[in-house]
């Protein structure tokens, strides 16, 4: 997975050198579950990531639905800056259902 | 017919591989009864329910499935087709343009390798008689001759560069896709069984190969070039798929398989189809005399039979 930033800061794209682009996959499995991240592979194009998506990712039966995506185009957080994007909800635990009390009669709860 | 069986199977004497069992509706009803999609779990990874090898081979030494003598010899050259394709395309398993792509081969490989598997354990069942057992698809694949195979000339040609390849590839799989979409409604049980899962992996095949002849003949000049090639080296080849004889005759009189000469349209249209997208022509070239029907092969199978087999006979029964 793309670990910088944005897109925009990041180098020029995986084509450099004959080198097929990155290409990041997401499989549903299925009935109803969402998509999840796979892995990654390589490809030409588009069309041809799904195919290797297909070989690669679904062999054992696991899906029946995949995504491909540019590596490129996945803006991701910045694993340097986790105390300030995550570790704010520490300790607030009035932001879960369970730090209130019921009140009396209250139905379906 | 008298390859269709009288009585099925027991479900729970067929149930020994756990949820695994056959999902051919009307085909293989012999083989045990199904436990269907009920069994599939979201967070259980199932291996499915499909016709497998082992179904078949068991089907056969129970005498539940029993090919006619000309169903078997049917089989055998379909088996053939399929297993020599495989050891070709394994070659290239670990030499491939990219780690994808070489994984991509490896599984039509295997995919290959299971057809075979399945016609060969059928094609066996001929050999039961007069109290002798039958023989096991390793009999017939390591234990045979070169003039005892019945594979058509086109799949013991070299693999050549990946070009090359993929022509092959993309003669192939239009073939078997034409073929076994008709072979689906065989009389024969075990044959439409067999054709039912077959068809929708070399349907997979047959877009691969499209995809990557697309790409080679519209890429660079040097891609064109050898797509180019690789069809004059692969189209002498194609004649021999299409020739009808004797025993296609007598099969397809009795609803078990399809003269071979009737494909011929259906795959002139869609692989004319791709090759015109592609910008290329049809190669007009001289067929190749053939023979692989018989048992006159080029000398490429030698070679490929030498490599494929050596294990097996210098080390009977050998596991690992």
């Amino acid at each position: 997975m793309n670990d910088s930033t944005a897109p925009a800061a990041a180098p020029a794209p995986h084509t450099a050198g004959n080198v097929w682009p990155l290409w990041e996959v997401f499989v549903r499995s299925s009935r109803g579950l969402s998509h999840v991240h796979a892995g990654s592979l390589h490809a030409p194009d588009a069309v041809m990531a799904l195919r290797n998506a297909r070989d690669l990712y679904t062999r054992r039966n696991e899906g029946v639905s995949i995504w491909v995506v540019p590596a490129d185009a996945i803006a991701s957080s910045d694993p340097d800056s986790k105390g300030a994007f995550f570790e704010s909800p520490q300790g607030k635990d009035y932001r879960h259902a369970t730090y209130y009390t019921k009140s009396e009669g209250v139905k379906h709860l | 017919m008298s390859t269709t069986p009288e009585t099925a199977v027991p479900a729970e004497e067929t149930a020994g591989h756990g949820d695994i069992s056959v999902g051919v509706p009307g085909a293989g009803a012999e083989f045990g009864a199904g436990s269907g999609d009920a069994a599939a779990s979201a967070t259980r990874i199932t291996p499915g329910n499909a016709l497998r090898p082992e179904d078949i081979a068991l089907a056969v030494s129970r005498g539940t499935a029993k090919p006619s003598d000309d169903a078997a010899e049917y089989a055998l050259r379909l088996g053939d087709d399929a297993l020599i394709l495989a050891q070709r395309l394994g070659h290239w398993i670990s030499r491939g343009p990219e780690l994808e792509e070489d994984i991509a081969l490896g599984n039509i490989a295997l995919d290959q390798l299971g057809h075979a598997r399945s016609f060969l354990s059928y094609a066996g069942g001929a050999y039961a008689k007069d109290g002798k057992p039958g023989k096991t698809e390793d009999d017939l694949a390591y234990f045979r001759r070169e003039p005892e195979f019945r594979s058509v000339e086109i799949f013991e040609q070299p693999n050549g560069d990946f070009a090359v390849t993929i022509a092959r590839q993309f003669v192939v799989s239009y073939y078997q896709y034409e073929l076994y979409r008709r072979l689906t409604e065989s009389t024969d049980a075990t044959l439409a069984g067999i054709a039912a899962k077959a068809v929708k992996e070399v349907d997979y095949h047959r877009d691969h190969s499209a995809q990557w002849v697309l790409r080679l003949a519209l890429g660079t000049d040097e891609s064109r070039e050898k797509m180019i090639h690789a069809f004059q080296v692969i189209w002498p080849y194609v004649d021999e798929l299409f020739r009808d004889d004797e025993l296609t005759a007598r099969l397809a009189g009795t609803g078990a398989a399809v003269e071979p000469s009737s494909l011929r349209a259906d795959f002139d249209r869609l692989t004319g189809e791709v090759l015109a997208e592609a910008e290329l022509d049809v190669p007009q070239v001289k067929a190749a005399p053939g023979g692989g029907r018989r048992g006159l092969h080029s000398e490429h199978l030698g070679y490929l039979l030498a490599e494929m087999q050596v294990l097996a006979r210098e080390y009977p029964g050998a596991t690992w």
